[in-house]
């Protein structure tokens, strides 16, 4: 039998050999595991306007900077819309700083193209991360895309699907007179859901995933809401109501 | 290599066994078949149905489990004699978790997507009874040899019925092959389906439940 004094002993010493262990790795591995998630929402950012690797290829990490440097420019709003100047938008931390949020400007020709924000909120079992990309009227879609959700596979995780999120591309957040009314995934088809008047603003449905739909329709409009103020101010007088 | 083996061990005969002796091939090859984790002793199905519905994510998962049981057992068996047997179980569960969390952290490195897809259920292998009861029952009182090839049957043995179960799934609930498509468009246009329920959890438990069948059909081997 061993000793107490030396139960002791050796449990010390393997419990800071673990953590050495671990401190180590973690150390080591951090700037990559960062670097992949900065990889990860820039490919997705890219993705929700459009620009996408053929199908079946992939983007190499170093295409994937190289596009968002060229493509995409950041800025950082308040609450009220107005652009603040001192902060990054990849410093933002959403946990410390709530009334602080990111806006993606897609640029062609020194111009702004597209917006993209990012959209996040409860699925059915997990929170669920996308970004969705609007024309500069903010009136149309573009694209959305999700790249991180733990939804069932096969039923709400086909979110994340092409055919799915395709449905989303020139589909309306707003109604005539301009106001936002965001997108809503309706229970089933929407050709047999929705009078054609008012199929601007609603997308098919998954079968099987209802509540994932749901989840979806509530943080998509609570997402847009925040961004409204930003809109309404550089929304050029008229374009709206287009 | 097979004469290297040989005239080594001639040479140290006395002092220890050969490193392939019938006895170490048995303690890797029982694990894969007759005494199967997943299928004779029915351990570790929490994860089997959980990350088997996809090949890709069932091999990653399967490479996982068996670095960490071969790793565990040998560093549990070269402590074997060190470990005051008060604490052996704190101890096991320290060493796995230390590996499981390294194992994840390098998937988060260097395999982003599937580390995605995974989730929680890397750090999960911990508490696959597998890793623990090998630790327990087999490295706690044998040489880091035979300990190792125990670890990589075990995990072999889990991970290759892992593989059979997402082959299965995949194929019928998505028509794909490692993400390949492999039923025709033609088939869906002509009204073929995916079959949704291989997509879920109970796919996956009755193909298990078929498989246990099988194995025991086969070996013949009955509880009680």
């Amino acid at each position: 039998m061993h000793t107490n004094a030396y139960t002791f002993r050796f449990a010390a010493i393997v419990t800071i050999i673990c953590s050495i262990l671990l401190a180590g790795a973690a150390t080591i591995l951090k700037p990559r595991q960062s670097d992949n998630i900065k990889l990860d929402k820039k490919t997705n950012i890219l993705a929700s306007v459009n620009i996408r690797p053929e199908a079946g290829q992939k983007f190499s990490r170093d295409e994937v900077f190289d596009l968002y440097e060229k493509n995409i420019s950041e800025v950082v709003l308040n609450m009220d819309g107005e652009i603040v100047t001192d902060l990054k938008a990849e410093d933002l931390d959403p946990k410390k700083q709530p009334q602080l949020m990111p806006l993606y400007i897609k640029m062609r020709d020194g111009q702004a193209d597209a917006v993209v924000i990012p959209v996040s909120g409860k699925g059915l079992w997990s929170t669920i991360y996308g970004y969705l990309a609007l024309d500069t009227a903010y009136t149309t879609v573009i694209g959305i895309t999700f790249y991180s959700h733990g939804e069932t596979p096969g039923l709400g995780g086909e979110i994340e699907k092409a055919w799915f999120t395709s449905n989303f591309s020139g589909k309306k957040i707003r109604n005539e007179k301009g106001e936002l009314v965001s997108i809503e995934i309706v229970k089933g088809k929407v050709a047999e859901k929705v009078t054609p008047e008012e199929a601007y603003h609603y997308v098919d449905g998954i079968s099987g995933a209802t509540l994932t739909g749901r989840g979806v329709n509530n943080f998509l409009l609570k997402n847009l809401r925040k961004y409204e103020p930003y809109f309404r101010k550089n929304m050029k007088s008229g374009e709206g109501s287009i | 290599m097979a004469a290297e083996v040989t005239t080594q061990s001639a040479v140290t005969k006395q002092q220890t066994e050969k490193w392939f002796s019938k006895k170490n091939i048995r303690v890797f090859t029982e694990p894969l078949v007759e005494n199967n984790p997943i299928t004779f002793q029915v351990l570790g199905i929490c994860s089997s149905l959980a990350v088997t519905v996809q090949m890709r994510t069932a091999l990653v998962m399967a490479l996982a489990v068996t670095s960490v049981t071969a790793l565990s057992n040998v560093a549990i068996s070269v402590l074997r004699k060190m470990i005051p047997a008060k604490i052996r179980i704190i101890v096991e569960l320290a060493v796995i978790a230390t590996l499981v969390i390294l194992v994840d952290q390098i998937l988060k490195a260097y395999l982003f997507n599937i580390s995605k897809q995974l989730s929680v259920f890397v750090g999960l292998i911990i508490t696959n009874c597998i890793i623990m009861g090998r630790a327990e029952a087999f490295a706690l009182q044998n040489k880091p040899w035979p300990s190792f090839l125990d670890g990589m049957g075990n995990g072999l043995g889990y991970g290759w019925i892992l593989m059979v179960v997402a082959m299965v799934r995949e194929l019928l609930g998505n028509g794909s092959f490692f993400g390949f498509r492999i039923i025709p468009e033609g088939w869906y246009a002509a009204g073929y389906e995916n079959m949704g329920l291989m997509v879920l959890a109970p796919g996956a438990f009755i193909l298990l439940g078929l498989l246990v069948w099988i194995q025991r059909t086969i070996t013949k081997t009955v509880h009680e």
